[in-house]
């Protein structure tokens, strides 16, 4: 095999599973470190750099780091149930304990730029751009239909899940760096935008568009029927406060959980969601799955709504197809009518949850803004650039719905595009993100981690009495940790970014790291392909989107070869090396932000020198 | 050394064996020798080998002298029973605890120091009279405790970490053990767990006794230029002779070899040792012909490894006595004392 150029970022970034599945990368070990140090304030900036809102993500964040967490699988068929750590819940420790980190937030530029940039839409996209735009001294507009910043954080996330003083302050945090807000009103024309001479538009104006369920019945009883997202930011605003005592729920994803958690509290006693799919295969998140059930709806699954029943203009209820899952020998599924009779559910009312669609009835289609056949702009996935060089599109106005976290890493992409493009730069050449490696040795059996194994099970974040929580909407269901036990969950994280980094030529091939790895991660074997090497290893790795870290120019002319998969990174390699072959390194990887160090240019001197 | 134990987290994939063990249960605590040094190296190949030969860990015992070689038997096997004796004097606490009980099996683990200086007239005695055991002899050279200076096993010639050369004539472990009448007699390196381990599960099912010296290199003393018992040294000089496969029935031979380069030799437990020839010149069966072999490599400066001599018909100290077949230990007052008409019709028998 090829040995491992640990030199390329990307090699250790990989390592490090949550940091490498989170759209904006944020570093999480490093945060959880802090977080364990009782260092709340710090663990909230590493996480506001990357991720803008650490206290409305550590309650709403779709989470891609949890599935990818090493944690989960290395407890595999070593304990009840394998489960990563609660890093989304560590975030929002660091929020709720952190003391105030104004002093810390960049001030509002001293000196404007001269240059104009627009966004379109004030939710995550937007204010990432801001955030990462107006310290340099952009002149950044933004504009919202709404009269308050947030987007869809604002207005489609309950309270109950996110308070809105957690809204107000990390928007607050934005609109403090010096940025104009133009609320209350929409952008209608993008050409009359593009006439008001900005430098740059971006547009983050989200999927605002709830789908459709055109069944039999929907016109007759429209009165009953309510679009999901529409509702729930109409919950939102306070322009609806109650529900009728049957509440049905049509659609499997996090607005579905949402619209029927959101209807236990306005009066809907008997609520049900009720999906298409198989329960396994719903969009919504497990644990929203799961919040949901613990507040007595019971998920009704394999029915395909039918029709609308009605009666004097009045839902009487609706009647669904029963289907079930088939596959085909390419694993394909497809629902099939079981041919069991069609049940029928009543109800008060309905909940239509189907889907998001994106709406662009304000760009008018002669302006060189390209769309594709889906009707979706022409986008750059890298540059985040439409056809029209200045006008740049993030979030889920550009690829369709996705998430917060999403949101924001596009939003940082586009802000390095419209600087560089504001600099007279090739958009598309990318800066490289910053990396750094650092030995953690502090003594002979001293690391600057904490390098033991905390053998704990994943902690449960503590909910308020649903007693409680079902009464008031405004009531936030999850008490998250507190100090003692985020310690804990913190100390559950494996440190995946101290890397094992080894060195050929210190190595006398004593096996002492194979004898005391507790994870059989490393071999001394004869070279062979990563195909044949992989059966060979102490233990086979089977994990191929888990790297084989190979070394070679041993003296027996053996190579070295660690399958990273389930190292614990608790560094008894490392202590047992009696030549120091093996070393605990850092791997510090932080992205390149708008701002000189993202431009080609930055490295000229500013003067010469003398 | 180090402070923290090992975590108890395995392998997702790590396998049972047929006695619903894993590799990591026959573990004992965490090593406070020096990091890199071969003895922990030992240590785990003789993990791997009752892994992999189903012991129960509550039929072993395993015992030792002084020494850093006598405290790994802390380091593995910490659900066995285990004997930690006075300097040199485990072979004597082993006759005993076999002659007691020949039902459990016996692993005495000694040092170049325990078993070649203050121990070798009890070593010498363990091996002639073929008490069935596993002996493993962990040869560094020197005396690690403290601080380095030659022991008994040092190549005359070789020289210390500070320069000095030693002038004293070798002990040969392998060879004394040869004369004494040993019926398995092997030598490894710790550095060779291919070979290491086969080796150590081979002498475990040996029924006598089994001695295997070991190369362990010391990381701390001898472990430089200069020195005949350091990982380059060893590895430079490594003559091994023949490569052993071991399993533990015939059923289990997974493996093909040409005609001609092996030899099956089936044990009396239904085992079967295999030998891959690598010198096919050499005989492990011809006792005055490997003490020769051994000479000659040595006089060369080359180690001689891998199973010098195996006695296909060999007996152990209870069958010398004629012990009675249960241990000794499980007989009851009603068999130890049979009554009077018994001793009546012994002392007619004498009369």
């Amino acid at each position: 095999m090829k040995p491992t150029d640990i030199g390329a970022p990307d090699y250790f970034h990989k390592v490090v599973d949550c940091q490498w599945a989170c759209p904006a990368h944020t570093p999480v070990p490093e945060y959880i470190r802090l977080i364990a140090a009782g260092r709340y304030g710090e663990a909230y900036m590493v996480n506001w750099k990357s991720n803008v809102f650490p206290g409305i993500l550590g309650r709403t964040c779709d989470r891609p780091c949890e599935p990818a967490c090493r944690r989960g699988r290395v407890e595999e068929n070593n304990g009840e149930k394998p489960e990563p750590v609660a890093i989304c819940r560590l975030k929002r420790v660091a929020a709720d304990f952190k003391e105030d980190i104004r002093p810390q937030l960049p001030k509002p530029a001293a000196k404007k730029n001269g240059k104009k940039i627009a966004c379109i839409g004030a939710g995550p996209a937007s204010l990432t751009v801001a955030r990462d735009l107006a310290p340099l001294g952009y002149q950044v507009v933004l504009f919202d239909g709404d009269k308050k910043m947030g987007g869809m954080i604002r207005t489609q996330i309950p309270r109950f899940r996110l308070p809105e003083e957690v809204i107000d302050e990390e928007v607050g945090y934005i609109a403090g760096l010096g940025i104009e807000f133009r609320g209350g009103k929409r952008i209608e024309s993008l050409k009359k935008l593009l006439a008001d001479g900005y430098d740059a538009i971006f547009v983050g104006s989200g999927a605002p568009r709830g789908r459709e369920l055109a069944i039999p019945g929907r016109q007759e009883a429209a009165k009953n029927i309510h679009i999901g997202i529409d509702w729930l930011s109409s919950v939102s605003f306070g322009h609806i406060d109650k529900i009728g005592k049957r509440v049905i729920v049509l659609g499997g994803g996090n607005t579905a959980m949402d619209c029927c958690r959101t209807s236990r509290r306005l009066g809907g006693d008997d609520v049900k969601v009720i999906v298409r799919s198989g329960f396994e295969e719903m969009k919504a998140s497990p644990w929203e799955k799961e919040d949901a059930v613990h507040e007595g709806i019971p998920i009704l699954n394999y029915l395909v709504p039918k029709e609308f029943m009605h009666l004097n203009g009045k839902l009487t209820g609706v009647t669904f197809e029963k289907v079930k899952a088939v596959y085909d020998d390419k694993g394909r599924r497809s629902l099939v009518p079981t041919g069991e009779p069609d049940p029928h559910y009543e109800c008060d009312d309905v909940l239509v949850a189907v889907g998001q669609e994106n709406a662009y009835p304000w760009i008018e289609r002669d302006l060189g803004l390209e769309f594709d056949k889906w009707d979706m702009p022409v986008v750059d996935k890298t540059t985040l650039q439409s056809t029209i060089p200045q006008v740049f599109f993030g979030g889920d106005a550009a690829f369709g719905p996705k998430n917060i976290i999403w949101a924001v890493a596009h939003g940082h992409d586009a802000a390095i595009s419209i600087d560089k493009l504001c600099n007279g730069e090739d958009v598309r050449n990318r800066p490289a993100p910053m990396a750094n490696l650092m030995s953690q040795k502090m003594g002979i059996h001293e690391w600057s981690y904490d390098n033991e194994i905390a053998p704990d099970e994943r902690y449960k974040v503590p909910h308020r009495d649903t007693k409680l929580s079902l009464k008031n909407i405004k009531v936030e269901v999850e008490l998250g940790f507190d100090t003692k036990l985020g310690f804990k969950e913190a100390q559950r994280c494996l440190n995946c970014d101290v890397q094992t980094v080894f060195t050929s030529k210190q190595c006398i091939e004593c096996d002492a790291c194979v004898d005391i790895c507790p994870m059989d991660c490393i071999t001394f074997a004869v070279d062979g392909e990563e195909k044949d090497l992989r059966t060979r290893l102490s233990a086979p790795a089977k994990t191929l989107s888990q790297e084989i870290y190979v070394a070679g120019g041993l003296r027996t002319g053996r190579i070295m070869a660690k399958d990273e998969d389930v190292c614990l990174h608790c560094g008894l390699c490392a202590e047992r090396c009696p030549t120091g072959a093996w070393d605990m390194q850092k791997f510090y990887l932080e992205l390149t932000p708008a701002g000189p160090g993202c431009r080609e240019r930055h490295n000229e001197p500013a003067r010469k020198a003398a | 050394m180090t402070y923290l134990t090992k975590p108890r987290l395995h392998h997702p994939t790590l396998p049972v064996n047929k006695v619903g063990y894993t590799r990591r249960d026959y573990e004992g605590k965490v090593s406070t020798l020096c990091a890199g040094c071969g003895h922990d190296s030992i240590s785990a190949a003789i993990i791997q080998a009752c892994w992999e030969l189903n012991i129960e860990p509550h039929r072993v015992a395993k015992l030792s002298g002084i020494g850093c070689s006598s405290k790994t038997p802390d380091y593995f096997l910490g659900n066995s029973h285990g004997f930690n004796s006075v300097h040199g004097r485990m072979p004597s606490v082993a006759t005993g605890a076999n002659l007691a009980n020949r039902d459990l099996v016996y692993l005495g683990v000694s040092g170049d120091g325990d078993s070649a200086s203050i121990g070798i007239g009890q070593f010498a005695h363990v091996m002639r009279r073929g008490v069935n055991m596993t002996y493993i002899v962990e040869n560094n050279g020197v005396y690690g405790l403290t601080k380095g200076q030659f022991s008994a096993t040092a190549d005359q010639g070789s020289k210390s970490k500070r320069g000095i050369v030693n002038s004293d004539s070798p002990i040969d472990m392998a060879s004394l053990a040869l004369q004494l009448g040993a019926t398995f007699v092997a030598r490894s390196f710790s550095g060779d767990k291919k070979q290491l381990v086969p080796l150590i599960k081979a002498a475990i099912s040996h029924p006598g006794a089994s001695f295997i010296d070991v190369i362990s290199p010391c990381v701390a003393f001898n472990n430089h230029p200069g020195s005949t018992k350091s990982y380059d040294y060893v590895r430079e000089h490594n003559d091994s002779v023949n490569r052993l496969d071991f399993w533990p029935s015939r059923d289990a031979i997974s493996v093909d070899y040409a005609e001609g380069e092996v030899i099956d030799v089936p044990q009396h437990d239904g085992s079967i040792m295999r030998l891959r020839k690598t010198r096919p010149e050499y005989d492990p069966t011809d006792r005055l012909k490997a003490i020769d072999q051994i000479g000659q490599h040595h006089a060369r400066g080359e180690v001689l490894t891998g199973l010098l001599y195996l006695d296909r018909e060999a007996e152990d100290l209870h069958v010398h006595l004629n012990t009675v077949s249960v241990s000794l230990n499980k007989l009851t007052a009603r068999e130890l004392c049979p009554g009077a008409a018994v001793l009546e019709h012994i002392n007619a028998s004498l009369r």
